[in-house]
């Protein structure tokens, strides 16, 4: 059963049109408090963690089906070189391949990882990334209360407290303008990475 | 004076509290209904697990018939976040709380709406394997 878990505090508003143009046969639920991110720890969109039959993790949080290839695109038309497009359709088919795979084997799936494997990939928290999530959620509240200025003043501190994650970036630019997260700050924030990867863990399928 | 509380996935608007240099003093009945904890002889409990206060330090948590949720915040390590101008308080979760958790490697349950407001939890799909992924209209 796929969920998919909307990030997004724009609520209904910013998530009704691409929900109804994928006329979904799941749950697609919304996620405004990025309630989700925090449970499991997800820094980035789209992120995906596998839960077994018993209700355990199989696989922690990591990139779905998506790489860095994705840098290639030209920030003005959007095009991507044919060399990333192949790129891209071939880790996502890899991707969708290995959920068949489980979804036909269920535990004896080779991606459905045993819980030293898990434990090895997955990422919990610190002190600073948990403060950061409270940043969030007061900026968040805030924000749904119509306070907007003083929201960012916490999304701002969120940002400082857990750089790397994208979801706090680009959702308090997405409540600023619905352009800025795909915008010049975003691809300068991108291009500073430098070698880092946008999607670190995405090699390990 | 009265204040919206965060903690955990809830919010309680408009409660009863008193607030001053990084005190929140709460109701005993308040204490329970926001946060799950109580306080009694042993100290602050939930569910099994009871949290000892020092003897010494007892007049920072307990005084006057309330409670010091951010002392309690401060004890279990969870971060406290808190908007003077709006009368907002944030209590997260710890990270110590987090890593025990997740490493148990039980997928923590949610329970959020679709589209049509109706709710869905993750424990509803419990048998089945479920393939949460995250997206972003952004």
């Amino acid at each position: 059963m796929p969920i998919a878990i909307a990030f997004d505090s724009g609520g209904n508003a910013a998530t009704e049109p691409w929900i109804k143009a994928a006329k979904p046969t799941y749950p697609c639920l919304i996620d405004r408090q990025h309630i989700v991110a925090e449970l499991y720890d997800m820094v980035n969109v789209p992120t995906a963690v596998w839960i077994d039959t018993l209700g355990k993790i199989v696989r922690p949080s990591e990139p779905a089906g998506v790489t860095d290839a994705f840098r290639k695109m030209n920030h003005t038309d959007f095009s991507i070189p044919a060399d990333a497009m192949s790129e891209l359709q071939a880790k996502r088919k890899a991707y969708l391949d290995a959920i068949r795979d489980w979804v036909a084997n269920g535990p004896a799936s080779r991606f459905a990882l045993d819980k030293t494997e898990v434990l090895k990939r997955m990422h919990t928290p610190d002190d600073a990334q948990v403060r950061a999530a409270a940043n969030f959620r007061l900026g968040e509240y805030l924000f749904e209360k119509g306070h907007a200025a003083a929201a960012q003043k916490y999304f701002e501190e969120a940002k400082r407290l857990r750089p790397e994650s994208w979801n706090y970036k680009r959702q308090a630019w997405a409540l600023e303008d619905p352009m800025k997260p795909g915008g010049p700050e975003f691809w300068a924030a991108v291009d500073a990475l430098g070698d880092r990867k946008y999607y670190p863990g995405a090699e390990d399928i | 004076m009265t204040i919206d509380i965060i903690y955990g996935e809830h919010v309680a608007t408009g409660v009863d509290a008193e607030s001053k240099d990084g005190e929140l003093w709460l109701s005993a009945e308040d204490l329970k209904r926001i946060s799950g904890w109580e306080f009694k002889p042993q100290g602050f409990c939930k569910g099994d697990v009871c949290v000892p206060v020092p003897d010494a330090r007892k007049s920072e948590f307990v005084a006057g018939g309330r409670y010091n949720l951010a002392a309690l915040a401060n004890l279990l390590g969870q971060p406290v976040v808190t908007d003077a101008e709006h009368d907002a308080w944030c209590f997260g979760e710890a990270a110590t709380e987090r890593k025990r958790v997740l490493t148990s490697l039980d997928a923590p349950d949610f329970s959020l709406p679709d589209l049509d407001g109706k709710m869905h939890s993750l424990s509803e799909h419990r048998g089945k394997k479920v393939l949460l992924v995250s997206w972003a209209s952004w």
